[in-house]
C-alpha cells in the first residue's frame, strides 16, 4: 500500500510539473540544443544555414581565414571583443563591489524596521526597465547632458568631454543597471551577521580596518562572491547597454552575436559564439556553486 | 542632549557617504529623465519650461499606441500563463522530500535566470524561424510563449517562498476534518497561497513588460512592443517623447513593485504568528 | 475501540532505514483517556499520525470499531486531531475554523451554526467567535483547536502534545479542562506527551514508549509503582536500582538476596527471570534512613534540601549509590550529618523486580 501511494504521488507531481516543463522545454531549454547543432552547420549566403556539417564556425570564433590567400591568423576583431567583454565585465564587477559593499553594510546597520525600506529603494530601479535606465544614463553623459553642461557652466572645462560611446560609458551603464544585484546578496549575508563578533574583535585590540578585514569580510564573503557572479554574468552577456551606450563602436560579445544574425549573416558563427558565451558563464556559475556551497541563488 | 560619546562598533570610515552617494546615483538619472519628459522644448538637455506636450504627442502616435497595446497583451497573457504554470510547479516541488529529477527540474525552472538573455534570444530566433518556415504562422504566440518561459522563474520564486512558509499542518488539519484533497486545496491552500500568486503574477507582468532582448529577436515584422519601439528610436534624434513613454512605463513598474513589496510583507506578517 | 496489532513503520530504506514503530500491539478502549508517553523520537507521534492517517504504516493492522482504516485517507477516518501547534487556519475566523469539519462533511448550514455555537460555549469562546485566529491568545487558540476537532463528534480525538506551547499555569488549567471535556463528551482521547506528570495526572491508562516499541501499558499508579522495565522506572519519577539475586518466586512475589546479604520480598515481574541476577527498583520516597544498620548500609554523602522534602545521598558499602527521600516537617532539626554511617530500610513488597 505504501508503494501505491508513492507512485500516485510521483504521477501527480509530474502532472503538475508538465505545463511549466513544456513551456520551458519549448521556449528555453530545447532551443539551446538547436543552437549547438547550428554551430556545426554551414552558413547560408543570405543568412540561415545549409544543412551540411562544418566546423568552420568554431574555427571562426578565434581564427580568421584570409579572403585572398586562405592563410589562417588569429581573428584580432573577435579576440579584442572577447577581451573587451571580459575586461569591462570585471571592471563593472569591481566598481559594483566598491560601491555595493558599503551600501549593503549601511543598510544592514540601519534599525530593523527601516532596512526593508532601504532595500526597496535598491530594488525599485532593478525592477524597472533596463532599457529606460540605460537611456537615463545616456541622457546624463551626452555632450549636451547634465554632467557636461554643469562642468562647462562652472568653467572647469571649455569643451564637453566625450563620454558617450566610449568604454567608460558602457562600464558606467552596466555598473548602474547591475548594482542592485551586488547589493542584494551582500545584504542578505550581512543581515544575518552577528555584531557581537565585532565587539569581541574590538575587545581583542582590533582596529576598525582590521575588524572589517578579519571579521566582517570573511563572514559575509559568500554574499560577496554571489554578488560578484550575479553582476559578472549578465555583464558578460550584455547586449542593450553596449548597444545604446557604446554606439556600435565598442562591441561586446552580445553585440557580436547579434551581428551574425543581422548584417554578418553567419548564423553558425553566431551559434558558436553563443555557445562560447554560455560556456564562460557556466564556468563562472560552477565556480560560484563550488565556493558558495549549496546556498540557493535568490535572484538573477 | 549631550552627544553620546560611546564607541560605535558599527561605524566604518567612509561607508555612509559611499552608501548615500550610491542612492543618489541610482535615482539621479531616473529623476532627470522624468523631469525632462515635461520639457516644453525639443531638447533632453536644455530646460525650456513645463509642458505635457510630449505625453500628448506620444499618446497620439499610432506606433506608440500599437506598441502599448501589444506590450499589454503579451504581458497579460504571459504573466497569466507563467503564473499558472508556476503555481503547479511550486506545488509539485515544494514541501516534498527530494525526488528523482529534482535537480533537473530546478535547473530548468531557473534556466532563464542563469543563461544570458542574448543566448536564449538567439536560440529562439533560430528555433522559431524553423517553425515559421514549417507552418507559415507568424502571429503573436511566439512572443507570448517566449515571454511565458522567462517569466516562469520570477512567478515561481514568490509562490514557492509562500508555500515553504506555509504550515504543512494546516492542510493535514483540513484533511483530518474531512476535506478531500481538492476541497482542502480550494479552501485552505489557495487562500493562503494567494498573496504569493498575486506577487508572482505581478513580477511576471513587470518582467514581460520590460523585456527588450528576447522580444527584439523573436518578433516578426510589425510586432514592436514599447521597449523595442524605444530601442529603435534611440538610433535617431531623441526627443522628450521617449522620456514621456519611459516615465509612463516607469510609473507602472514602480507601482507594481511597491504593491509586490507590500503584498509580500503583509503576507509574511499574517503567517508569522508563532 | 481501536485495535492495533503488529503495526510497524520504517522510514527510508537500506542502510539509512529508521524503524519508527516496531511491532506495536495495543487496544484502546471506549471512552478512555489513553496516553502515549515517551521521550522525543520514541515513535509516539508516528503512532498517533498512523491512527490519523498521515503516516502510512509499513505493515500491521489498525481498526476502529472493527473497521479497517488503514486503506482510508485521513479525510475518511472518524478521528480528529488537535495539532501540536494547533494548525488553525489563519484566513478564517474562530467560528469558521470550528465549523470547517462540518462544512467539509456537507452538513446543513443551520446544523453547522448550532454545533459551532455549542462548541464555542463548551470551550468558553463565544465572545471570540468572529475574531481571526491570529488575534487571540495561545490558550484561546488551544481551546479553538479543541473545539474544531470536537465539532464533528469524532469517535476518537487525537491530541499531539497540545499543551506543550502553554505556560505552566495555563497548562495546569487546560489539563483539568481536557479531563472535563473528555468526560462530558464521552469521546475516546488518545493523548501524546513527553511530560510524565501530565500523563500521570490525566490518563486512565498510559503506554510508555521507547525506540518504537511499547514497553508497558497500565494505569498511572500501576506504571509508577510497578515499572516493568528499567527504562520505564527511570523515565517516570526517580528510582534507585539495586543489584540482587532471586532466591525464589511465588506468584507475583519474589524473594531476593541483596548485596548486603539481607533478604527482602519484592514484586516479581511478569515474564521475568525466576533465578539469578536481577535489578530491583525502589522509589526514594518508599524508603527511610536509619542511624542503625538496616537492610542495606552505607555512608551519607550529601543532604539536599528541596523545601517539600529532603534527599539523602548514600554511598552503599557494596558500591553504588542510593537516594532516600524524606518529607519535611516544621520545627524538626536535621537528625543526620554528612559522613555518618547510616542504614536504609524499606518494606517487603515495595521494590519491583525489573525485566532486564
Amino acid at each position: 500500500m505504501a508503494h501505491k501511494s508513492e507512485t500516485q504521488a510521483t504521477r501527480r507531481r509530474w502532472l503538475l510539473l508538465s505545463p511549466a516543463m513544456f513551456i520551458l522545454l519549448f521556449a528555453a531549454s530545447g532551443p539551446l540544443l538547436i543552437v549547438v547543432i547550428y554551430s556545426f552547420l554551414t552558413a547560408g549566403d543570405y543568412g540561415g544555414v545549409v544543412w551540411s556539417f562544418s566546423t568552420d564556425a568554431w574555427f571562426n570564433v578565434v581564427v580568421e581565414r584570409d579572403f585572398f590567400d586562405d592563410t589562417l591568423s588569429f581573428s584580432d576583431a573577435h579576440l579584442s571583443i572577447f577581451w573587451r567583454s571580459v575586461k569591462l565585465s570585471l571592471m563593472t564587477t569591481f566598481v559594483a563591489f566598491i560601491v555595493g559593499f558599503p551600501t549593503a553594510y549601511f543598510i544592514a546597520t540601519r534599525p530593523k524596521n527601516s532596512r526593508d525600506i532601504w532595500m526597496l529603494l535598491i530594488m525599485i530601479p532593478f525592477w524597472t526597465n533596463l532599457l529606460i535606465r540605460t537611456f537615463a544614463v545616456m541622457e546624463i553623459i551626452r555632450n549636451e547632458g547634465v554632467v557636461n553642461s554643469v562642468l562647462v557652466g562652472l568653467g572647469i572645462i571649455d569643451q564637453p568631454i566625450q563620454m558617450l560611446f566610449t568604454e567608460f560609458a558602457i562600464t558606467l551603464g552596466m555598473f548602474y543597471v547591475y548594482l542592485p544585484l551586488m547589493v542584494l546578496p551582500i545584504y542578505a549575508s550581512m543581515e544575518r551577521f552577528d555584531f557581537s563578533l565585532v565587539e569581541a574583535a574590538y575587545d581583542l585590540y582590533a582596529s576598525r580596518w582590521r575588524v572589517l578585514r578579519r571579521v566582517i569580510f570573511p563572514i559575509v564573503k559568500p554574499g560577496v562572491i554571489a554578488g560578484s557572479i550575479l553582476v559578472f554574468v549578465p555583464s558578460l552577456g550584455a547586449y542593450v547597454t553596449p548597444r545604446v551606450l557604446g554606439g556600435g563602436k565598442h562591441l561586446m560579445l552580445g553585440n557580436l552575436i547579434e551581428l551574425q544574425f543581422g548584417q554578418g549573416r553567419n548564423w553558425p558563427l553566431g551559434a558558436a559564439l553563443s555557445i562560447t558565451l554560455l560556456a564562460i558563464v557556466m564556468i563562472a556559475l560552477i565556480f560560484y556553486v563550488r565556493s558558495a556551497g549549496r546556498e540557493e541563488m535568490s535572484h538573477g | 542632549m549631550a552627544k553620546s560619546r560611546a564607541f560605535d562598533i558599527r561605524r566604518q570610515t567612509g561607508f555612509v557617504p559611499i552608501a548615500l552617494a550610491c542612492f543618489v546615483l541610482l535615482y539621479l538619472p531616473i529623476i532627470l529623465l522624468v523631469i525632462y519628459s515635461f520639457n516644453a522644448g525639443e531638447s533632453i538637455a536644455i530646460w525650456e519650461g513645463f509642458s505635457l506636450q510630449w505625453y500628448v504627442s506620444a499618446w497620439q502616435n499610432d506606433k506608440v499606441q500599437d506598441a502599448t497595446i501589444l506590450s499589454l497583451i503579451i504581458a497579460a497573457s504571459a504573466s497569466v500563463i507563467a503564473t499558472s504554470a508556476a503555481v503547479m510547479a511550486a506545488l509539485a516541488t515544494t514541501r516534498t522530500r527530494g525526488f528523482k529529477g529534482y535537480t533537473l527540474v530546478f535547473a530548468m525552472i531557473n534556466q532563464p535566470l542563469m543563461i544570458p538573455e542574448i543566448v536564449t534570444a538567439v536560440a529562439l530566433l533560430i528555433f522559431f524561424a524553423m517553425i515559421k518556415v514549417a507552418t507559415g504562422y507568424t502571429g503573436l504566440m511566439y512572443l507570448i510563449i517566449a515571454h511565458s518561459a522567462f517569466c516562469i522563474p520570477f512567478a515561481y520564486m514568490p509562490i514557492r517562498a509562500r508555500l515553504q512558509g506555509m504550515d504543512l499542518n494546516l492542510e493535514q488539519a483540513g484533511a483530518d476534518l474531512y476535506g478531500t484533497p481538492w476541497r482542502v486545496f480550494r479552501r485552505v491552500t489557495l487562500p493562503q497561497l494567494w498573496p504569493g500568486v498575486l506577487a508572482g503574477g505581478m513580477l511576471a507582468f513587470v518582467i514581460s513588460l520590460d523585456d527588450v532582448v528576447i522580444t527584439e529577436f523573436v518578433k516578426s515584422a510589425g510586432q514592436d512592443t514599447l521597449p523595442t519601439y524605444m530601442l529603435g528610436q534611440m538610433r535617431r534624434v531623441i526627443t522628450p517623447e521617449v522620456n514621456a513613454i519611459s516615465t509612463a512605463l516607469l510609473a507602472i513598474s514602480v507601482a507594481l513593485v511597491i504593491a509586490f513589496y507590500l503584498l509580500s510583507k503583509g503576507g509574511n506578517q499574517s503567517t508569522g504568528r508563532r | 475501540m481501536i485495535e492495533i496489532s503488529g503495526l510497524t513503520k520504517t522510514f527510508g530504506a537500506g542502510a539509512s532505514a529508521f524503524l519508527a514503530l516496531d511491532d506495536i500491539n495495543v487496544e484502546i478502549r471506549q471512552n478512555e483517556f489513553f496516553t502515549l508517553l515517551g521521550p522525543s523520537g520514541c515513535g509516539k507521534t508516528t503512532l498517533l499520525r498512523s491512527i490519523a492517517g498521515f503516516v502510512d504504516p509499513t505493515s500491521g493492522s489498525l481498526t476502529i470499531e472493527g473497521q479497517d482504516v488503514l486503506a482510508l485517507p485521513p479525510y475518511a477516518r472518524p478521528v480528529n486531531t488537535v495539532f501540536q501547534n494547533y494548525a488553525l487556519f489563519p484566513h478564517m475566523t474562530v467560528a469558521e475554523n470550528i465549523g470547517f469539519g462540518l462544512e467539509m462533511q456537507d452538513r446543513p448550514k443551520a446544523e453547522i451554526k448550532s454545533v459551532v455555537d455549542d462548541m464555542l460555549e463548551l470551550v468558553q469562546m463565544t465572545a471570540m467567535a468572529d475574531r481571526m485566529t491570529s488575534q487571540i491568545s495561545g490558550g484561546q487558540q488551544q481551546r479553538v483547536a479543541l473545539a474544531r476537532a470536537l465539532a464533528p463528534k469524532p469517535k476518537v480525538l487525537l491530541l499531539d502534545e497540545p499543551l506543550s506551547a502553554l505556560d505552566f499555569k495555563l497548562r495546569k488549567e487546560m489539563q483539568i479542562e481536557l479531563k472535563r471535556l473528555q468526560s462530558e463528551t464521552g469521546i475516546t482521547f488518545v493523548f501524546v506527551t513527553h511530560d510524565q506528570e501530565e500523563a500521570l495526572t490525566m490518563s486512565d491508562r498510559i503506554a510508555v514508549m521507547s525506540a518504537g516499541r511499547i514497553l508497558q501499558i497500565g494505569g498511572p499508579k500501576d506504571i509508577y509503582d510497578h515499572p516493568a522495565e528499567r527504562f520505564v522506572a527511570d523515565f517516570i519519577g526517580d528510582t534507585n536500582f539495586l543489584d540482587a539475586r532471586i532466591e525464589s518466586v511465588e506468584g507475583d512475589t519474589a524473594l531476593l538476596k541483596l548485596g548486603s546479604g539481607n533478604t527482602i520480598a519484592a514484586r516479581a515481574v511478569q515474564g521475568g527471570a525466576t533465578s539469578g541476577a536481577v535489578t530491583l527498583a525502589v522509589r526514594p520516597e518508599h524508603t527511610t534512613l536509619t542511624k542503625d544498620s538496616a537492610l542495606i548500609d552505607g555512608v551519607l554523602e550529601n543532604i539536599v534540601y528541596f523545601g517539600t522534602d529532603t534527599h539523602y545521598h548514600v554511598t552503599l558499602n557494596g558500591g553504588g549509590s542510593f537516594v532516600v527521600r524524606k518529607q519535611n516537617q516544621p520545627n524538626i532539626p536535621e537528625a543526620f550529618s554528612i559522613g555518618e554511617m547510616v542504614g536504609v530500610q524499606f518494606n517487603a513488597g515495595v521494590g519491583q523486580v525489573l525485566r532486564d
